[in-house]
């Protein structure tokens, strides 16, 4: 997920120099279906690339010496990464898991060339003959997210630290706006995009900077959370972590963070491809689960949280696994005042995916 | 209040730029251009981490980070200098070196937390109106940066030893024939540069972030390669870029928080677009400033 400036050459250089040494990695075990996983950072980030490599390690586990795995780290979303899923299939796996939104096209590419594969990609609209796209409605994690927050602000004044204004972020970024007005109207929440998804200077002066404006409240969608989160304790500002609880760096202003919980889906998509019945199944096409599949949820709530809004949110969230509450359900409306969601309509994945536009009370560019 | 905050980003994060442009100023002032700059930062970021993690002690992290530094600097030095290799592929291929390694070496630190350096108010000068508090309530290795500049400046301008590093920078035969070696000199203004890229390094990890990951250096070493021309070569001057570039990193936040709706994606250029008008600038004003021995590593690409 992560491309920025140079850094973009330089994960290429280093992938084509980490693949000329060790090639990709993979466990010893003779078992006769291989199943490849390459992912776009390292896997303890302790963020969006941890939480599929913690995936990728239960389906190993769960089928044990009926596959073999092949894992790789830090593929750049170019050809690098169809030249690496070409090489794993090489070595046997017909079974891929492209795990960074960015390795869609590579895959399809990889994809294209082995009608006998079967690709599972995360994230991104486009499918194929043989590629699914599978994701997590993370969004609904915000929302809830969004409710502690709008709990736990006195000057209503939210702020929001991510990296680029792309549909995804600015859905969750509607989200977390949504849940923190669905209890305290008042609320705004200020966007800063630091063009990088992991950049700990570039954090801190967001940081530094919303703390600035009366932000008392910072949410994130970034891959790396950790510098946001300490500095927000050491500042005094209720923080929402992202992709994994960080709650013992702010044990005091520590509100909850959105999660993801791949690790079921992942071993039901890895014996769906297995039984070979991909073919029609729900995972050949875009596959979305949310709370309801178990795929996302939210972190413990931290002691800031207190036992009212903890129920509030619990009820939330139950309402929304049932089914009876979908947060970007009609009437909704862009800042500007134009219906985006018409009453009554709940929008489908390619509609809210392909999401441009900002809620009212978000203050931040859209382009 | 708006002033004041952007002053105190553009220190807070225009000091680890400040360290790689002194040091790189000092490298090029032998005659040396060492585009490995981002490597021996990273290395520097990540030593100073590792050892913070370990002994608790941010003040005996950066001797180590520099050292550290030092010997990254090192294998650059050898290479050019001894070796006579092409010096913009070996300071390139030293920075890939550099982030490679300590992505890997680093991996374990990811979610370790440092308590490291914090910023210390310096009474009275801190509360001089505007500018106190950006300049005087700072972390202690921004500290030790101002005291770097001044002391470079008196190393280089006036002192015998100063002489004969920028000897060895504008004619080694001049050098040579005073009876000094140039080659040890390019040697020491190499390693100096790499020590200090690397104490910028660990500013940016143990004092400024308190963090650790992969790729954090974030292209900052290698705009401070830019930057040493803007300084035109003299350390006293390497602040204006280093600080133009920290303020606007600063100011592209503060524009975001104030709610300003120009495209993020625009306001991410802001500094990088400033270096350009920097250089632009001082192309017109300055043409011989440039140290005569670094002209032959270009002269000789060409």
């Amino acid at each position: 997920m992560r491309t920025t400036k140079i850094k973009k050459v330089i994960a290429a250089l280093l992938a084509s120099a980490a693949a000329l040494t060790t090639g990709c990695s993979s466990s010893t075990k003779s078992g006769s279906v291989g199943v490849g996983f390459i992912f776009v950072g390292t896997k303890d980030d302790y963020g969006y690339n941890q939480a599929a490599y913690e995936a990728s390690v239960a389906v190993e586990e769960h089928f044990g010496d009926q596959i073999r795995v092949f894992r790789s780290e830090n593929i750049p979303e170019t050809s690098e990464a169809t030249r690496v899923l070409e090489q794993m299939i090489q070595q046997g796996a017909t079974i891929l898991f492209p795990t960074s939104y960015g390795h869609l096209d590579p895959a399809l590419d990889a994809a294209k060339d082995n009608p006998d594969c079967v690709f599972f990609h995360q994230g991104g609209l486009k499918t194929s003959e043989n590629l699914g796209t599978y994701f997590g409605t993370i969004w609904e994690s915000f929302y809830l997210a969004g409710i502690s927050a709008g709990a736990a602000t006195e000057s209503n004044k939210l702020g929001f630290i991510t990296s680029f204004a792309i549909p995804q972020v600015m859905l969750n970024i509607n989200a977390f706006t949504l849940g923190a007005k669905s209890v305290n109207p008042d609320v705004t929440t200020t966007v800063i995009f630091t063009g990088d998804w992991s950049d700990p200077a570039l954090q801190t002066d967001a940081v530094n900077s919303l703390a600035d404006g009366g932000i008392d409240v910072i949410a994130t969608h970034q891959d790396s959370t950790k510098t946001i989160v300490e500095l927000c304790e050491s500042k005094g500002i209720y923080v929402c972590g992202c992709h994994a609880d960080a709650s013992e760096l702010a044990p005091t202003k520590w509100l909850t963070a959105p999660i993801w919980n791949w690790s079921e889906l992942f071993i039901d998509m890895t014996q769906t491809a297995l039984d070979g019945k991909f073919k029609g199944s729900i995972y050949d096409g875009k596959y979305r689960g949310g709370l309801k599949e178990g795929v996302v949820d939210i972190a413990p709530y931290g002691s800031a949280v207190s036992e009212d809004v903890r129920a509030q949110i619990d009820a939330v969230k139950q309402q929304m696994i049932d089914g009876t509450f979908f947060a970007f359900e009609g009437e909704i409306k862009d800042r500007d005042g134009n219906v985006r969601i018409e009453a009554g309509v709940r929008p489908t994945v390619d509609e809210l995916e392909t999401c441009d536009w900002f809620v009212e009370g978000v203050i931040g560019s859209t382009d | 209040m708006i002033i004041e905050s952007l002053l105190t980003g553009a220190v807070q994060s225009g000091t680890s730029v400040l360290l790689t442009v002194c040091g790189e100023t000092v490298t090029e002032r032998v005659g040396v251009i060492n585009l490995g700059t981002e490597g021996c930062m990273a290395v520097g970021a990540l030593s100073a981490y590792i050892v913070c993690a370990n002994t608790g002690s941010p003040w005996f992290a950066v001797p180590v980070a520099c050292i550290m530094g030092g010997l990254m600097a090192l294998i650059h030095a050898y290479f050019v200098i001894s070796r006579k290799a092409n010096q913009l592929a070996t300071g390139l291929t030293l920075m890939f070196l550099g982030l490679g390694l300590t992505a890997f070496f680093g991996r374990n630190y990811v979610s370790v937390s440092v308590t490291g350096f914090t910023r210390v108010k310096i009474p009275l000068l801190s509360d001089i109106p505007i500018i106190g508090d950006a300049i005087f309530n700072q972390d202690p290795i921004t500290y030790l940066s101002y005291l770097i500049c001044p002391l470079l400046c008196i190393l280089i301008y006036k002192t015998r030893f100063g002489l004969i590093l920028r000897g060895a920078g504008e004619d080694e035969n001049v050098v040579f024939a005073y009876g000094h070696d140039p080659i040890k000199m390019r040697y020491i203004g190499v390693i100096m540069g790499g020590m200090l890229s690397a104490l910028g390094g660990a500013q940016l990890s143990i004092a400024y972030t308190h963090t650790w990951i992969e790729g954090m250096t974030g292209s900052r070493g290698v705009i401070g390669v830019a930057l040493v021309c803007i300084a035109a070569w003299n350390p006293a001057k390497a602040f204006i870029g280093a600080y133009i570039f920290g303020a606007a990193q600063a100011l592209q936040m503060m524009l975001q928080q104030q709610g300003l709706e120009i495209s993020s994606f625009l306001l991410m250029m802001i500094p990088y677009v400033l270096v350009l008008i920097a250089l632009f600038i001082t192309s017109i004003r300055r043409r011989q400033t440039m140290p005569a021995e670094l002209k032959k590593v270009f002269e000789s690409v060409t």
